[in-house]
């Protein structure tokens, strides 16, 4: 394990601590004298330049797609490729939420069943567990946390065949519980709540406990308003995971009307091999709602990240 | 970070903490059943859909599981030896999309672990811009293999494809088959996923890179040590777990690699890009051989954990 893992998500002092990237402290500047040599407006400039050509390579793909998604059938297959629709149409758009065979807004409303669903099953019971793991005692503690850590380097592939028969024999298959419920066990998210809580100072429990308070009333009432932000990110991680999962809806829906958007979306592109402008519209659809959450959320979804790899 | 970072439980803790001077009087007290109820929820989820999968995959493996047949006889390791033998049916089916697993696997591993390195460094610095540009870096991997897949498809198409577009208009050759024809659609494979999963170790490179204690810098600098002796002796050690973390899960990652193939190239051309979790997913649900395709997922994930092991002593701390 990552030695930093002890330490983190601790509360660490914005104005002190070894977050931040550059030299903060007035002393470390004056020492920082070669640094300031190679800060030349030369140098800065050369760095923003790959930084902007790298930002382009990242961002145009997108808004092309979207650009395309407003497109004839005749312009998403125009050479050269154009950057402005021209006609501007939402023809595309009227054509896939019409198509009977592609109900793309059925889709949408099955992701967002489902995205919601196995987020919140996932933030509820890996809190519950993570809560018992990081603060009671109990023989078999150490049994059990070791086998959730040792299941977040278990290859998925592992899982697919025994979970189909398990889901069928639940009677699952072809119902969104199949997409909802198996993957809602997340070592990650244990992983990530316990670190959390060990992080809130024990005196607070302690006092809620002398004044009659019993575990369930001290985790509902002061633990988890405490790890809001926590409880956030692993909530966006897990609700991002599922809106795009992909291998298990396409194996486990059949049905075209069951389907969530990244299978209908294989289901999309078989029915309409070459219409790019029926594609783009689908891609875009299946991408506003994650880039929405992504603009406003950003810092949630980057740091839930971040400190995957400091757990590590 | 501190733009990025979440709140964390101490700011709002300290304040209380400091009039509600409590003793430590060590762990709570509960009822020796409290854990466990809490655990419940979890482990009813954790036995039933991780633990008990993986004994029950193993149990497949050793029967002859066609899922919509009544019988089910056990064969004992008759599948594994079947994927061992050149004789069987299965031996080439198997191999090569394993053969394929590992050509991506080996072609984009590397890519991913230097690429966003350099990223990261760039990005280590405090500079007008800095969280913009790794959000922007970040953004296509919160779009999901599907969109990718869909959305690439599109534009390494080779006749109307924007990527020939521009490389003929660069003066390279615009007529490469990106989709059809070998090598050519490794590279498209190995490019988008580089494209969609970069800033995901990026931000991991990133968080570890601002871990590093700016002290000893500043310690090496006074020992006049160079920008390049820097990175080999401070950097690159304080790096380290993050590293073996990050080159772990890329290789599972690759390894892994199925919504691009399954989207851009339906495996083709041929069946030269139908990597092994494919393979493994087409046999056991679509052709409902599930013991062949049980026992293929067990070795493919043997391969795994001897590469697991393997990186971990790679990558182990080393005493002097």
């Amino acid at each position: 394990m990552a030695t930093t893992s002890t330490d983190q998500p601790g509360p660490v002092d914005v104005t002190t601590g070894p977050a931040e990237g550059g030299p903060r402290r007035p002393v470390r500047r004056a020492s920082d004298e070669g640094a300031g040599a190679a800060r030349s407006p030369w140098r800065t400039a050369v760095r923003y330049a790959i930084l902007v050509l790298l930002a382009l390579l990242f961002i145009s793909p997108l808004v092309f797609m979207i650009v395309t998604s407003f497109k004839t059938r005749a312009g998403a297959a125009g050479i050269p490729p154009e950057w402005i629709p021209n006609p501007f149409t939402t023809q595309a758009y009227e054509s896939i939420l019409s198509a009977s065979g592609t109900p793309v807004l059925r889709w949408f409303a099955n992701s967002l069943i489902a995205a919601l669903s196995n987020a919140a099953i996932v933030v509820v019971t890996s809190a519950m567990a993570a809560y018992a793991l990081a603060r009671m005692q109990f023989r078999g503690r150490g049994l059990v946390f070791g086998l959730i850590i040792a299941t977040l380097f278990v290859p998925p592939v592992i899982l697919i065949i025994p979970n189909y028969l398990i889901v069928g024999e639940l009677g699952w298959l072809n119902t969104l519980a199949a997409v909802i419920v198996p993957t809602a066990a997340s070592a990650f998210g244990v992983f990530f709540l316990r670190q959390f809580f060990l992080s809130i100072p024990e005196e607070l429990e302690e006092a809620a406990r002398l004044d009659g308070a019993n575990p369930w009333t001290i985790f509902t009432r002061l633990v988890l308003p405490l790890s809001r932000p926590a409880l956030a990110t692993l909530g966006l991680l897990a609700l991002l995971t599922n809106w795009n999962d992909f291998l298990w809806p396409v194996y486990v829906l059949f049905s075209p009307e069951l389907q969530t958007l990244p299978a209908g979306l294989s289901t999309l592109q078989s029915a309409n091999a070459v219409r790019y402008d029926l594609l783009m519209a689908g891609a875009v659809i299946a991408s506003v709602p994650v880039l929405i959450l992504f603009v406003f959320l950003q810092r949630f979804i980057i740091e839930g990240v971040s400190r995957s790899g400091l757990k590590g | 970070m501190s733009q990025t970072r979440v709140a964390a439980p101490g700011d709002t803790v300290d304040a209380v903490r400091r009039d509600q001077r409590a003793s430590r009087r060590g762990v709570a007290k509960h009822g020796k059943v409290t854990p466990w109820l809490f655990l419940l929820p979890y482990l009813v989820l954790f036995i039933g859909f991780v633990l008990l999968p993986i004994v029950l995959g193993l149990w497949i493996s050793l029967h002859r599981w066609d899922y919509t047949l009544p019988g089910k006889p056990f064969v004992g390791l008759e599948n594994y030896q079947d994927l061992f033998d050149s004789g069987s049916g299965i031996y080439s089916i198997f191999w090569n999309s394993m053969k394929a697993t590992g050509i991506f696997t080996v072609a984009s591993v590397p890519l991913l672990l230097v690429l966003p390195l350099l990223v990261a460094l760039v990005m280590n610095r405090k500079f007008p811009g800095r969280n913009l540009f790794r959000a922007v870096y970040f953004a296509p991997y919160v779009l999901g293999v599907a969109v990718v897949g869909v959305l690439w498809r599109y534009l390494l198409d080779a006749n109307i494809g924007l990527v020939n577009h521009y490389l003929g208009a660069l003066g390279l050759p615009g007529d490469t088959a990106w989709l059809t024809s070998t090598p050519a659609v490794w590279v498209a494979l190995v490019g988008v996923t580089v494209w969609w999963t970069m800033g995901y170790n990026s931000v991991i490179y990133l968080a570890a890179l601002q871990d590093i204690p700016k002290e000893l810098y500043e310690a090496a600098r006074v020992d006049g040590a160079s920008r390049w002796q820097q990175f080999v002796n401070v950097t690159f050690p304080g790096l380290r777990p993050v590293l073996a973390f990050i080159t772990m899960i890329t290789i599972i990652a690759s390894a892994n690699m199925f919504g691009q193939s399954y989207l851009m190239t339906q495996g083709g051309p041929g069946r030269e890009t139908r990597t092994a979790i494919y393979q493994i997913a087409e046999t056991g649900l679509r052709n409902f051989s599930m013991g062949d395709a049980a026992a293929m997922s067990y070795v493919l994930t043997a391969f795994l954990m001897v590469l697991s092991v393997l990186v971990f002593w790679l990558f182990r701390e080393r005493r002097s």
